[in-house]
């Protein structure tokens, strides 16, 4: 990369730490907006995280919402502090963990917990291929939800029951910074050796394979890292939502996730991060006016009820995937040098013109 | 006596009830080029992937500079319905999956070109080297490796500018002519330090003069790299022009073995290619 691109970079994500700054000032601390920034965040890193998986290494995973579910509950789970305990697990004499954690030790540990059982899960499961593996990982995800839920771990898990109380973050500043770092990883990995290897297992398995790359190994290593990144992202969603109930980490999540993806694009990063808070954005505060009633002098306007945005979202949806099936940034990357370049070009046709 | 490169034994490849390659053994020397021909279908595609562990053969072994690769022996459903020959020589089970045959040195090109479509010429070459660099992914994410990428990096560099290639280092290797994809995969192949070239119909859909060239070619990468090659070609000119021996297999079988003036004069070679008439 070059120099002048470098600062450039350094300069926005600065400017970005400082518009999150102004924002929380002016703007009340539970305007929509800030919640929309809070979880677009989260949902970019877990974009990014299934883009990996989904869009570099070519697996069809569908287990995103299984890998967030047990990132969530292993940071809840270790960080409640000792004193909340008994009210939290009230039904299951205060739980047997008595103890608690750093916050970001309980970070670490989720997205650890996450990865070593992808890697049990992917010794089976990463033999198949395509729809097969996607079919395989949805069911892996729906079982660990049954079991979270199960009555009989419940010392740990509190069975069905809320875990809350866990420390959490109330500046929108936290979630910005944790999954920039994370993402700013994944993108190095891309960009290194192994970020090669998978490109190139997505291209033609038969050829990497040929050309000395182990498959199971580099497949496994991209399942795993996948899902050490969705189970940050859960513990973080637990952080956003406060408290949490195995209940809500069902399969329509990852199908939310896995339409950021396809909506940015497979196989681009920033494409899943614009995509996710477009996403985030127009599902929590845009369209929310098509969920209300509205009356215009005397006119009531026709159709708009609760549910009706669900509708309009999924036309959006089926109009993305009939005319722009690439996404928006196709597997192109948002750069500095494509601005330039583009801007370039502007000027070059208006000088045509006139 | 030039020592022995490649040594197939008695390696047969069943599918169901089709015996694919029935009984070939061979042996490839060192500086060699040996050539495998045969009519559509004999079984040639499949003898190679036998040898780069693509499929685990049926019956047989393949050793590579004396050292065995592969071993196998009807077993499971295959015990029941093995009719190859040569059931119970073989007692061991030895399979390795095809990246640890290419990191003993054996390389291969397809007969269909399987390029990384959407990589750029350059990447194509460099992921090659991924396999022999010393590093893992931690180090390779955060950069510690960087001498070790600026190697590979330099290596891939010079291999492609022998091979006359680095003009076109950041084109995307699908969007090349079909003639340069070939030297593409067959430079991406040296790429991995191979000690044998196996090479699977290089000039299929090649005209005459490209032909010519490619012959040009491998005798040229023979001797710079000191390789040996194995060649599976439907060109009879070609094959007949560089080989120094030939294998011919008929539906999978051995048919016949010798020089290319040997094969030439052989009647059962020029039956399998040309077919003999029923009432003759």
């Amino acid at each position: 990369m070059k120099k002048r691109n470098v600062i450039i970079c350094a300069l926005l994500y600065l400017a970005a730490i400082l518009a999150i700054v102004v924002l929380e000032k002016f703007l009340p601390p539970t305007h929509i907006a800030l919640a929309v920034l809070k979880k677009g965040c989260i949902y970019s890193l877990v974009a990014v995280s299934m883009n990996l998986l989904n869009g570099f290494t070519g697996l069809f995973s569908l287990g995103q919402a299984g890998f967030m579910l047990i990132g969530a509950y292993t940071y809840a789970v270790l960080t409640i502090p000792v004193a909340e305990r008994d009210s939290v697990y009230m039904y299951f004499d205060g739980g047997i963990i008595q103890f608690s954690v750093p916050v970001f030790v309980g970070l670490l540990a989720a997205g650890l917990l996450a990865a070593l059982l992808a890697w049990l899960i992917g010794l089976p499961v990463l033999r198949l291929k395509s729809d097969y593996l996607a079919i395989a990982t949805l069911g892996f995800a729906e079982i660990i939800r049954a079991f979270f839920q199960w009555d009989e771990l419940g010392v740990i898990t509190n069975g069905s029951n809320m875990l809350r109380k866990y420390p959490t973050f109330t500046t929108t500043l936290f979630p910005f910074l944790v999954c920039s770092a994370c993402i700013a990883v994944i993108v190095l990995l891309i960009h290194s050796s192994y970020g090669r290897a998978f490109h190139a297992i997505r291209d033609d398995e038969i050829a990497a394979e040929a050309m000395g790359i182990n498959l199971a190994k580099h497949k496994r290593l991209s399942f795993c890292i996948s899902s050490f990144f969705a189970g940050v992202g859960g513990g973080l969603l637990a952080m956003y939502q406060t408290s949490i109930q195995a209940m809500t980490f069902k399969s329509a999540m990852t199908y939310e996730i896995l339409l950021i993806v396809v909506i940015g694009g497979l196989g681009s990063v920033t494409g899943s991060c614009i995509a996710s808070f477009l996403f985030i954005a127009s599902s929590e505060w845009w369209l929310r006016f098509l969920d209300t009633e509205m009356t215009i002098g005397n006119f009531k306007v026709p159709l708009l009820r609760a549910g009706f945005r669900k509708v309009v979202f999924s036309i959006i949806i089926m109009v993305i995937v009939l005319f722009a099936r690439k996404g928006i940034m196709g597997d192109h990357e948002f750069s500095i040098d494509g601005i330039c370049s583009f801007f370039k070009n502007l000027g070059k046709k208006k000088e045509v013109k006139s | 006596m030039s020592t022995n490169v490649l040594r197939v034994e008695d390696v047969t490849m069943q599918f169901g009830g089709v015996v694919a390659v029935d009984n070939l053994s061979l042996e490839v020397n060192e500086g060699e080029i040996v050539a495998l021909i045969g009519p559509n279908g004999a079984g040639k595609t499949t003898a190679f992937n036998c040898i780069t562990g693509v499929y685990e053969p049926t019956n047989g072994r393949v050793s590579f500079y004396g050292k065995e690769l592969v071993e196998s022996y009807p077993h499971g459903k295959m015990k029941k319905t093995y009719i190859g020959e040569n059931a119970g020589r073989y007692t061991k089970r030895l399979v390795q999956t095809p990246d640890k045959i290419t990191k003993e040195g054996i390389a291969r090109t397809f007969q269909n070109i399987r390029l990384f479509s959407s990589m750029t010429v350059f990447e194509n070459v460099l992921i090659a080297k991924h396999m022999r660099a010393k590093q893992n992914f931690l180090t390779a994410t955060f950069r510690l490796n960087h001498a070790e990428e600026k190697r590979m990096r330099e290596e891939t560099m010079e291999l492609l500018k022998m091979q006359h290639l680095d003009h076109l280092k950041d084109e995307i290797a699908g969007s090349l002519p079909y003639g340069i994809q070939r030297r593409l995969e067959i430079a991406r192949a040296l790429a991995t330090n191979p000690k044998l070239l196996l090479l699977d119909e290089p000039a299929a859909g090649m005209n005459p003069q490209e032909t010519l060239e490619l012959a040009e070619f491998i005798r040229q990468i023979r001797d710079e790299y000191k390789l040996t090659i194995f060649i599976i070609e439907h060109h009879m000119d070609l094959v007949m022009q560089i080989s120094d021996r030939l294998y011919v297999l008929d539906f999978g079988k051995l048919l016949a073995q010798g020089t290319p003036e040997e094969i030439q004069n052989d009647q059962r070679v020029i039956d399998a290619y040309l077919g003999v008439s029923e009432d003759a």
